[in-house]
């Protein structure tokens, strides 16, 4: 391609979106994406599902799911901290991707085992992610769209109101193009552990990154210095109790922990620091990221005995097992005495436990107990005795490009009038705090397309 | 059994159960689901239903160069493959086949030809109408009876053996239609949402595959059905070949002869574009062999059938006959094996 009239920064949803629908408008779109081909799609390649408003089932999606309700949803997980103009327009356009990504590729199953909370919220992806990111790689060349991998932004120059060219390395060369339009999906900063360090203090350097290592934010940070108009609050993000096992990066999945409710967890001291069993796991997994982020050393340790096992779905690291509590907490670096302490206390305070039932808020609480835990509390007796380590995993940042509801960026109150953002490298726009199951997916394909649109009007 | 096969898929099915993306590809997944811990059966029972579709390796967000390394249609593939070696008696025989194929093939089909071209020569004419004019009925039946019913006892032998090691149970008719039902439409190949299964061409997904296997497959059956007719009218109507093409033997053994052939050649042809580590590798050349074999005896019988009244014909028939008793002489051995298998985990997966 001589002179592209797009270029797309980034490879995942948002990125992919982008050049489908500026493409489809006829311009010719250039792909850059930071990762080699194997890591292609960002944190694409770990996502699973959509979160999608409907009317009446729709793919496979069932019942309604209408757009305050999903509204009202965004808000409780936000504490408000959204832009509803925006927030509400991701929601109503939720509808028609749906259709658009099956035309271009996508297939949907019904919602994974373990999941079925989400069966008329959240559409899957059938082989999760990675197959829709294939997928969209293959609409996409079959539209012309040029592809480089191993491709890095180094810098787009900021001109007035316009970006007049950007520059990038690839096998070893750097280049140069002046693209009549830009569109920036290359995600959040989460990986470069010293800009979370910047935020949070040292606590960073442990937290543990579950997805793509390339999503440095070298883009972003080259747009703010200029002066592009930033939003959200550098310490948000999405970020999730993971096992302390995991990869320093790109984890993914699997090791996320379901354990949870089902045990009471402690911090490097062996004490309790939250409820476990506030509400069912799914509405509360995105809290507890930060609720281990904020204890010493940036570590939990959830127990459970052999009783509770099998109520959860299995992480790829088998749990620490031993016969006895103190055997337990020698294993895991705890002080024995004060778990036993802890245990007992928490066992002492469980009452009546006839009415448990692991899929169900059953109100099975402890009395007098502080934190309580308001559900699931059955005393931990029985060995062997199991204990997961639990870190921050951080899934993306919502620092990012702050846009109008056309995907387009400014500077102080001017557009400028060649750029657009889409993606987790917006997401902090509509996302202020929290996190709702398959949003990000949402907002990515919601804005791609808009972004992709847009660039395509302004080149032709 | 080798020990370190089956550890490295109970790896990475240990991982597959923590994700659990794949699970609407195919039967695999719903059946390592529903196991927190995997013992050696529940292994060879998962490596025997994959069908090596590959969907769950294009999906996974675990592929090589990441640490975690995931290749469950390759590690399921060393598995079934040596489960094969394991189960197979006697077990030199298929571990000689799966390492030199394609040599062993060719060496066999000559040797066979040579054989019978000998046994016309020492026994002349058989006195016989047709083909039966180069070798009598008898010899043919005293040379291909054993050939086909002894690899049929290897074969029950090694099921047997495969049935105790995934702890199969009782076998009723609904298991077998269940089963049935999913290979004859090869459901395992169509991706859970029918749109096929990738293979020749990395992730993009296809029918190529799906419909050159039954095309095999139901040609195999067709050709299969067509000698039986042949048997039951010189047995049992005193009608004796050879046949015209309006008869049972013919109508059936001519279309499936042909799609046979197309068949075997569109999967040789889909084989050497798709990628070997995602299956076994160390049986590639033996699986390429046993494609190229099969294809053999059916071009070799739809030659026949076309030239049949040429000076060719007793060059021919010796061909396709040495081919005919070397696929059924070696099917314990072979990939042909595979069908056997495959039904039998289809069987146990609908007992669960």
């Amino acid at each position: 391609m001589s002179q592209p009239d797009i270029v797309v920064i980034g490879g995942g949803n948002a990125a992919l979106c982008a050049a489908m629908t500026a493409a489809e408008a006829g311009a010719r779109v250039l792909i850059l994406e930071a990762a080699p081909k194997p890591y292609r799609g960002g944190n694409s390649r770990h996502t699973r599902n959509f979160r999608c408003m409907h009317t009446g089932p729709l793919g496979p999606l069932v019942e309604d799911y209408a757009e305050d309700e999903y509204f009202e949803d965004l808000l409780k997980v936000t504490k408000g901290k959204t832009d509803e103009g925006l927030a509400r327009m991701v929601i109503r356009s939720s509808e028609e991707c749906l259709p658009w990504m099956i035309d271009h590729g996508v297939r949907f199953q019904p919602s994974l085992s373990g999941t079925l909370s989400l069966a008329r919220t959240n559409a899957f992806f059938r082989g999760g992610g990675k197959s829709l990111v294939n997928a969209y790689y293959r609409t996409a060349e079959g539209l012309g769209v040029d592809v480089k991998y191993d491709a890095k932004v180094t810098h787009l120059e900021v001109d007035g109101d316009r970006i007049s060219f950007l520059d990038y390395t690839h096998e070893s060369a750097t280049h140069r193009v002046s693209p009549k339009s830009v569109v920036v999906a290359s995600g959040g900063f989460q990986a470069d552990t010293d800009w979370l360090a910047r935020a949070w203090g040292p606590a960073a350097k442990n937290f543990l990154i579950r997805g793509t290592p390339y999503n440095r934010g070298l883009v972003l940070a080259d747009l703010l210095d200029q002066g592009v108009e930033q939003v959200g609050d550098p310490t948000q993000c999405h970020a999730v109790a993971i096992d302390g096992r995991a990869p320093k990066f790109d984890g993914g999945i699997v090791t996320r922990l379901d354990c949870v409710p089902f045990s009471i967890v402690v911090n490097r001291d062996a004490q309790r620091f939250y409820d476990e069993g506030e509400d069912v796991w799914p509405k509360r997994y995105a809290i507890w990221g930060r609720l281990v982020a904020d204890q010493p050393d940036q570590v939990g340790y959830a127990i459970i005995d052999a009783r509770s096992l099998d109520l959860f779905m299995p992480s790829v690291f088998p749990p620490i097992k031993a016969d006895t509590l103190e055997e337990l907490a020698g294993k895991m670096g705890l002080p024995p005495n004060k778990l036993r302490q802890t245990v007992d206390a928490y066992n002492a305070a469980c009452g009546d436990t006839s009415a448990f039932h692991p899929t169900e808020l059953d109100g099975v609480a402890t009395t007098g107990l502080t934190p309580p835990k308001t559900n699931w509390a059955r005393p931990i007796t029985k060995p062997p005795f199991y204990g997961y380590s639990l870190r921050t995993g951080v899934t993306f940042t919502y620092l990012g490009l702050k846009v109008d509801a056309r995907a387009q960026c400014s500077i102080g109150n001017r557009p400028v009038t060649n750029l657009w953002a889409a993606g987790e490298t917006m997401a902090g726009s509509i996302l202020g705090q929290g996190y709702l199951a398959g949003f990000g997916m949402t907002i990515g394909t919601v804005f791609g397309r808009i972004a992709g649109r847009e660039a395509a009007n302004h080149a032709n | 059994m080798q020990i370190e096969l089956i550890q490295e898929a109970r790896r990475q099915a240990e991982i597959c159960n923590a994700c659990r993306y794949c699970e609407g590809y195919c039967a695999v997944f719903p059946a390592l689901q529903a196991n927190r811990a995997f013992s050696d059966g529940d292994i060879t029972q998962l490596a025997n239903l994959c069908h090596n579709c590959r969907g769950c390796y294009y999906a996974c967000q675990y592929t090589a160069p990441h640490e975690f390394d995931l290749n469950l249609p390759a590690a399921l593939a060393e598995v079934r493959h040596d489960s094969w070696e394991s189960f197979a008696t006697p077990q030199s025989f298929a571990k000689a086949f799966q390492k030199n194929g394609m040599m062993i093939a060719i060496a066999s089909v000559v040797a066979f030809a040579l054989v019978f071209i000998i046994a016309k020569w020492l026994g002349g004419s058989g006195g016989g109408l047709g083909f039966y004019a180069v070798m009598s009925h008898g010899l043919m039946v005293a040379i291909f009876a054993p050939a086909f019913l002894l690899p049929l006892v290897s074969l029950a032998i090694s099921l047997r053996r495969y049935w105790r090691a995934v702890g199969g149970g009782r076998v009723t008719l609904a298991h077998i239609k269940t089963a049935l039902r999913s290979a004859g439409d090869m459901r395992n190949l169509a991706g859970g949402h029918g749109d096929g299964c990738n293979f020749e061409d990395e992730d993009r997904f296809t029918q190529a595959r799906r419909a050159a296997h039954q095309l095999v497959l139901f040609g195999f059956l067709l050709c299969f059905a067509s000698t039986s007719a042949g048997t039951f009218m010189h047995y049992v109507l005193g009608l004796h070949a050879p046949y015209g093409f309006w008869s049972p033997p013919k109508l059936l053994g001519v279309p499936g002869g042909i799609m046979l052939t197309f068949g075997a050649a569109w999967l040789f042809a889909l084989k050497r574009r798709a990628d070997p580590h995602l299956g076994a590798a160390s049986a590639w050349g033996g699986e390429v062999a046993f494609i190229a074999l099969l294809g053999f005896v059916a071009f070799s019988g739809l030659a026949l059938y076309a030239l049949g009244s040429t000076e060719l014909m007793p060059v021919l028939l010796a061909l396709h006959l040495g081919a005919v008793l070397t696929f059924f002489l070696l099917t314990p051995y072979t990939k042909m094996a595979h069908g056997y298998y495959r039904l039998a985990a289809l069987v146990r997966d609908a007992q669960k």
